[in-house]
């Protein structure tokens, strides 16, 4: 498999399974302005994983749909931190802050990579990814700074999430050697500088854990992802061939 | 505990003026004006909101109308058609 | 001008002028009734984003369960305008002293009732909500012009999935047939009991919230699907649909259902409520939280 491919790949599988997640919250967030709030969140992030994987299809003669609902789980690429069962509101907005400020900073590089298609896709991306991350940042502030149990509860997110986010920022010889590609582990600084900024404002304590999971890049995944791909893949499957 | 009910203003784009077009709830201001624009704003409705805590507004009274609004109403010469012009004048 | 005169001429009532105490009560129960049905009706279509058999279907079917929390949103603002609290309204709901429509306590079972709740259900709603955008009480009628609105590729993207349905495999044609058969009477009970069982209508009616008949409605959105079931090629389950002097004649659906799934027997009622409490209840924290942070925040100002 081509390079271009396989990079294209990890960034609409990302977004592909955060949608996934994110729409889970639809009919089921605090207040009904949440509902709405992350349906555009998930509508963003579902956009760009159709943007990518069009792309990447593209380049090897797919369809976004093939690659959505005919792979089987050791073919995604998609980050585990991407995957995780949702928690509650404050695992949510934990991981939406460090997801999108990852993904903020990579779409921002992204625009000015010389692969036309991607810089495009990056450069309207980036925007709506600043609006995730402001709005992970106004609920990781509140909830770190509101009550007592909401204090233990974003607290408890935060460091639940740490140790899936080395994985967003792993190099590795493909994205060394693929020139339109960014490198992540050039963004790690100032992913840390951001994060941090906003954790210390939230009154939360910066997480400790050293230990760092890994293997989505190479599709291995957690056991939590069996099951989502069985629901987002059943009914496409149960027709191949079929039009929807 | 109830969240304060917020009036949003949204200029529907420029050269025009904020028009109210409805309420919603929210902790500060600041989170009105993001709900405001996830809520109201969907289908590029706008470029700009405003957003005023619902108890902040003070509004005439339906039993002052009279006093409020009648008084405008024979004050006719505030309306351009109100005066003659005579044939063939133009850009007037 | 008073009430009264300002109905007579086909006027507007606007929340803070003088109203008789039932005007308010009916339009307060109506609206929040309403409004619940947008909440709750995210339900059956929401539990389907996650499986949309397409990224364009999952991405249209998101956006509009989205838009049915906005229109639940724009509607529990215009009741707050007489003079009740979104959050009492809610509890209401909760606690089931406050009604939703009955057609969300239907289960969806295959893809195919995704295009048949757009198609049926949100057609109905259309037939339903189009004079309402007249109602005599300002904000509803605002409100309700922004959700018609918003509402019109709804009920388009419905009949897409059936259209697509029905020119594709066997199996995807069965669905859809499969869908119609469950979907057509709890559609056609969507308009309420009949005009000689109806309790509210008389009042409804003269004080302008109300332009038409539950029954009138009924046969304006039978009229309207019949000829676009024959496009798509289906049956509509019934046997006694003549076509005669311009309308088409139709069996009344079994009002005793109808009856019984409001009484709280529908096949989902429980599961609907249970749901939404739920999601109430596992927010109530993070409300309190906020709550909390802008109380700090504006002592820190003062």
């Amino acid at each position: 498999m081509n390079d271009l491919f396989v990079y294209t790949l990890r960034l609409g599988d990302d977004a592909l399974i955060s949608a996934q997640r994110t729409a889970e919250w639809i009919a089921a967030a605090p207040q009904l302005e949440e509902d709405v709030a992350l349906g555009n969140i998930g509508l963003d992030q579902l956009g760009q994983a159709r943007s990518l994987l069009q792309y990447a299809g593209s380049l090897d003669g797919r369809t976004e749909d093939d690659l959505a609902y005919f792979r089987d789980e050791r073919e995604f690429l998609n980050a585990q931190l991407c995957e995780l069962p949702n928690g509650d509101f404050g695992f949510a907005m934990a991981r939406l802050l460090y997801f999108a400020t990852y993904q903020h900073l990579l779409y921002d590089e992204l625009r000015s990579s010389a692969d036309e298609t991607l810089a495009g896709v990056a450069g309207k991306a980036v925007k709506e990814v600043a609006y995730h991350v402001d709005h992970a940042m106004q609920w990781v502030l509140r909830l770190g700074d509101g009550t007592e149990e909401s204090h233990r509860r974003m607290q408890a997110g935060l460091d639940a999430l740490w140790p899936y986010t080395a994985e967003l920022f792993e190099s590795d010889p493909l994205v060394q050697r693929l020139p339109v590609a960014v490198d992540p582990s050039t963004l790690h600084d100032a992913w840390l500088e951001r994060v941090l900024a906003v954790i210390d404002e939230s009154t939360c304590e910066r997480p400790s854990s050293s230990y760092q999971h890994t293997g989505g890049r190479l599709g291995r995944h957690t056991e939590h992802m069996g099951y989502l791909l069985a629901e987002l893949q059943h009914v496409a499957r149960s027709h191949p061939g079929a039009t929807w | 505990m109830i969240e304060p009910l917020w009036e949003v203003f949204v200029r529907s784009r420029r050269g025009l003026s904020h028009t109210h077009v409805g309420s919603l709830h929210a902790p500060d201001a600041t989170m009105a004006l993001r709900n405001a624009r996830d809520v109201y704003t969907r289908r590029q409705e706008g470029v700009s909101i405003w957003v005023v805590r619902a108890a902040d507004i003070t509004a005439s009274s339906p039993d002052e109308k009279d006093e409020f609004f009648d008084p405008a109403g024979d004050k006719v010469y505030r309306h351009p058609t109100f005066y003659q012009v005579p044939e063939g004048v133009e850009h007037l | 001008m008073d009430f009264q005169a300002t109905i007579d001429a086909d006027g507007r009532i606007e929340p803070r002028d003088a109203m008789p105490d039932g005007y308010r009560k009916t339009l307060i129960r109506q609206i929040a009734q309403h409004a619940h049905s947008e909440i709750i009706g995210m339900q059956p279509e929401g539990n389907w984003i996650s499986r949309a058999p397409s990224l364009r279907r999952k991405a249209i079917l998101m956006a509009k369960v989205q838009d049915e929390a906005g229109h639940g949103l724009y509607l529990y603002a215009a009741a707050e305008t007489l003079g009740v609290d979104r959050a009492d309204l809610l509890d209401l709901l909760h606690s089931g002293r406050q009604k939703y429509s009955s057609i969300f306590n239907y289960p969806t079972l295959t893809w195919a009732d995704i295009g048949a709740i757009g198609w049926l259900v949100d057609g109905a709603a259309i037939v339903n909500q189009v004079p309402l955008c007249r109602c005599s009480y300002g904000p509803y009628a605002r409100a309700m012009v922004r959700v018609c609105k918003e509402e019109s590729f709804h009920q388009r993207q419905g009949f897409e999935i059936l259209y697509t349905l029905c020119n594709g495999t066997p199996e995807q044609k069965a669905m859809a047939q499969d869908a119609l058969d469950r979907w057509w009477w709890p559609s056609l009970m969507m308009f309420g009991p009949p005009d000689t069982a109806s309790t509210h209508s008389e009042q409804s009616m003269a004080w302008g919230i109300k332009r038409h008949s539950n029954d009138e409605l009924r046969q304006r959105f039978v009229d309207m699907t019949v000829p676009q079931a024959d496009v798509l090629g289906l049956r509509v389950p019934d046997d006694g649909l003549v076509y005669e002097d311009g309308h088409y004649r139709f069996t009344e659906p079994d009002y005793t259902e109808l009856y019984d799934v409001v009484k709280g027997n529908g096949p989902c009622n429980q599961q609907r409520l249970a749901h939404r409490v739920k999601a109430h209840e596992d927010g109530a924290w993070v409300r309190e939280a906020a709550a909390a942070y802008a109380a700090k925040k504006e002592a820190r100002a003062a």
